[in-house]
């Protein structure tokens, strides 16, 4: 969600009893926007809160004049100091799916993976011990967290011809009908789906506005929860497969964003409990 | 120059060209000045594009009109529409308007198709914002007459309504909680809720998640005599005894047609009871709605089934009471049933208090029969905050845990069986004993709770380090995620806020089906012989000829001699 709209944003997303304390806002408040301008990013977003066992890592991301490049994370322990995160590679992602449990809250702690090598020409079964630091394993969740859930309204970020992807200033919200759709919502990341869709159905499309994957095809389906709380005036998306990350907006205004609040550990428990 | 001079030409025909205007101004050249013979018609240097002032004018309003041409498609006309265009631009003054400016065209269309397109008055469409704001207005009516204000002594049988705002004040200081709206609404829905049923304490559990709609869950305890009894109970009382009606009417049938087949020895394990209300797990009634102000619907009495049960699965919650459950083992029950049960689990693993705050009210009774009372200690000298934040000792569980069984109290099921008029073989008591089972005791500190591989149950946290004098003692559960508990001096709160489910290292393997049954073992009793072949016929018969005709001859013998 933007730095700027925090508080409110905060008191949309509330619904699922997380959020910030009082001194935490107060501190994001005032150090988001020196992040900003230390980093010079365009915009700043708060991203999120991963709950450890003995702390909790509070992420920032600040994005340049492409929207859709790569963003830049921040991770903070106390939401005044923030460190800047190296991107994440092919090679973290892949250990890191393999670590299982809750994050323990100490950057350097190292969790060590034996990984049995199972090659057919060799000789012996070696079980190399690969070990991965925390860090790294942070780096690795907020990236599939993004790729997965990150979600925006349709119409919200446009395109421009060049390649380039920039926030629409003439998006004025979803209306009423069109937010309970998920059809409405797409992956803020690059597309996989776009390319399979059918010659007629990429007819309908607006290259400016649709290109990105929209959530209706999301596997599992049933993975999203839609909610109208507030009496309906704000729109809420919870995922199932990432327990903790939830989307709002409130109709018919500008207003949108997502953040998340969790243990970091992706719900593979998601078929059964469907 | 003489202005009289420049007057005289302007007698020329009056025209909107702007060009006449300097041609006139300038007035007419001497022959050596350049620009001479400029202002006489048929001599202006942009002749060859506009030969004639009254073409140019003709030319204007052709294009014009061109503009004005109405579209066959939609009935604008470009005219228009750019003059649309140009009054939205100038009235909102957006930046970068050349940027955006065919989004604005493609506004303005829609407009304009809007209002022409209707010519219906518009129905008033009602979204359901407003009606969910009327429901949220409801809240807020006071209820008039009955209150007196001058009666704020605590009477016996007053119901107390919890500050569910000083709580959720202090839960925010750790982040924790709903917003403040919600908040209050809910505070006023309990005060409905007590308003409406005779209750004696009521407190804010918590809310758990669904996938369609959300569940506000308050626990109280009904005034003493006023329990009315679940209607569930007695049907399925009844229900239970009219299928063995009906199965004792097909046993008399068959017995009328054929050979009755052998009946099975099978007896299903005998059924746990349920603990009674006010005891155990069902010492709290609970009431559950989606939405404050939306009426509080009461959760039916957990039974131990349900519990071992829920223990197996993990479902989503949809947010309707009535819908299935559909799952391995099969849950008995609805989800009214399965939050129940959750609701059940999570007070006995996550309810905590500070030590000490809650003692027993016979010291004598610390086993299992007489601990479910205890009461407030009124010489409970709170620690400080960092004392309850550093050593888990200082917290202590309220509630029972539950047993494997499902209950609080063990119950041994064969006792109850004896009992049970329908069994024809009480004697054969199937299975092994079962173990009396032994639960921790009431009040243990959760420095006992035992974590998960390298996982402790329980985080313990101040809500701010840099002001420690006002810091709040704030729990978080690691088994059930979203339990919280604070503490600060003598208050002390729970709550739950989650999907409602355990946290498992491992992921969630579903019970396997039964094994196979094992087939009758095959022996020589039952198994079927060969039919005799024909041959085996012929010759058995020959047999049996040769030797009757043996004995025949014997006996001819025999008389013979006589």
């Amino acid at each position: 969600m933007e730095a700027q709209s925090l508080p409110a944003a905060l008191a949309l997303v509330a619904g699922g009893g997380a959020g910030l304390s009082p001194e935490r806002q107060a501190a994001l408040g005032a150090s988001l926007p020196l992040v900003q301008r230390d980093y010079r990013f365009e915009r700043v977003w708060f991203w999120g809160c991963i709950q450890g066992v003995r702390g909790a890592y509070y992420i920032a991301e600040g994005l340049g004049p492409d929207r859709a490049a790569p963003r830049s994370r921040l991770y903070s322990l106390n939401c005044l100091d923030w460190s800047l995160l190296t991107p994440a590679t092919k090679e973290m992602l892949a250990l890191a799916e393999q670590v299982k449990g809750r994050f323990q809250g100490d950057p350097s702690f190292e969790y060590s993976l034996s990984e049995i090598n199972a090659e057919a020409h060799s000789v012996y079964n070696t079980e190399v011990v690969v070990s991965i630091t925390e860090e790294a394993r942070l780096i690795a969740t907020v990236e599939l967290i993004d790729r997965e859930v990150g979600i925006v309204p349709r119409g919200a970020f446009v395109k421009t011809p060049l390649g380039s992807v920039y926030e629409n200033r003439h998006f004025e919200g979803l209306s009423l009908v069109e937010a309970k759709k998920l059809s409405s919502y797409f992956h803020f990341t690059e597309p996989v789906n776009l390319k399979n869709k059918t010659l007629l159905e990429k007819a309908d499309l607006d290259p400016s506005t649709d290109f990105l994957d929209s959530l209706e095809h999301d596997i599992p389906r049933g993975s999203w929860s839609i909610q109208l709380e507030k009496g309906g005036t704000v729109v809420v998306l919870r995922s199932l497969l990432w327990l903790g990350l939830t989307f709002y907006h409130v109709p018919m205004t500008k207003q949108f964003g997502y953040v998340y609040f969790g243990t970091g550990e992706k719900n593979l428990d998601l078929p059964f409990m469907l | 120059m003489d202005q009289s001079l420049g007057l005289d030409s302007s007698q020329e025909p009056e025209s909107a060209d702007p060009q006449d205007a300097y041609e006139r101004g300038h007035g007419p050249y001497q022959p050596h000045e350049p620009g001479y013979g400029l202002d006489h018609p048929g001599y202006s240097p942009y002749e060859d594009e506009i030969p004639d002032p009254q073409a140019r004018m003709l030319a204007i309003k052709n294009a014009k009109a061109y503009l004005l041409k109405t579209s066959t498609k939609s009935g604008l006309n470009l005219y228009d529409h750019f003059a649309n265009i140009l009054t939205k631009i100038l009235d909102e003054q957006p930046t970068n308007t050349v940027d955006i400016i065919e989004n604005i065209s493609k506004d303005v269309k829609w407009a304009q198709f809007r209002k022409k397109m209707d010519t219906l008055r518009d129905e008033h469409s009602i979204p359901p914002t407003f009606e969910a704001a009327e429901k949220y207005k409801a809240l807020f009516v006071k209820e008039g007459g009955e209150e007196e204000p001058d009666d704020l002594e605590d009477e016996m049988g007053q119901p107390s309504l919890p500050n569910v705002m000083e709580t959720a004040f202090y839960f925010e200081q750790a982040g924790i909680g709903l917003n403040k709206d919600e908040s209050y609404y809910i505070f006023l829905a309990l005060k409905n809720l007590i308003n409406i049923r005779p209750i004696q304490t009521c407190r804010f559990w918590g809310k758990i998640l669904g996938l369609e709609m959300n569940y506000i869950i308050a626990e109280v305890q009904l005034q003493e005599g006023e329990e009315d009894e679940d209607i569930g109970e007695e049907g399925e009382e009844v229900l239970g005894e009219g299928e063995k009606e009906g199965e004792a009417e097909e046993e008399d049938e068959q017995k009328e047609k054929e050979a009755e087949p052998p009946k099975s020895t099978y007896k299903p394990p005998p059924e746990i009871p349920k603990e009674e209300n006010g005891t155990g797990t069902n010492k709290y009634i609970y009431f559950v709605c989606n939405e404050p102000g939306t009426p509080w619907v009461k959760l039916p009495p957990v039974t131990p089934a349900q519990i071992v049960c829920a223990r197996k699965i993990k479902k989503f919650f949809t947010g309707r009471l009535d819908a299935p459950v559909v799952s391995f083992p099969p849950f008995p029950g609805n989800e009214a049933n399965y939050l129940r049960a959750q609701i059940a689990r999570i007070s006995a693993g996550t309810h905590v208090s500070p030590t000490g705050f809650y003692q027993f009210a016979n010291e004598d009774d610390e086993e299992d029969e007489g601990a479910d009372t205890y009461e407030e200690n009124p010489e409970f000298e709170p620690p400080p905050v960092a004392e309850m934040v550093e050593s888990l000792a200082t917290w202590a569980h309220h509630v029972k845990g539950i047993l494997k069984q499902g209950r609080c109290v063990w119950i041994n099921p064969s006792q109850k069986s004896e009992e049970d008029e329908d069994d024809e073989e009480e004697e054969e008591e199937e299975g092994e004993e079962q173990q009396e089972e032994r639960g921790p005791a009431l009040l243990t500190l959760i420095s006992e709770d035992e974590g998960m591989k390298d996982i402790p149950a329980w985080t313990a946290q101040a809500s701010t380090d840099l002001i420690p004098r006002y810091s709040v003692a704030i729990l978080q559960s690691n088994r059930w995620p979203g339990a919280y508990a604070f503490a600060s001096g003598r208050k002390f709160e729970n709550i739950y806020f989650g999907w409602g489910h355990k946290y498992s290292p491992e992921s969630h393997t579903p019970a396997l089906p039964p094994p196979v049954q094992a087939e009758f073992p095959s022996g020589p009793g039952i198994t079927e012989t060969v039919d005799p072949t024909v041959e085996e016929e012929m010759a058995f018969k020959a047999a049996q000829e040769d030797a009757l005709a043996e004995t025949e001859e014997e006996e001819d013998e025999e008389g013979e001699d006589d």
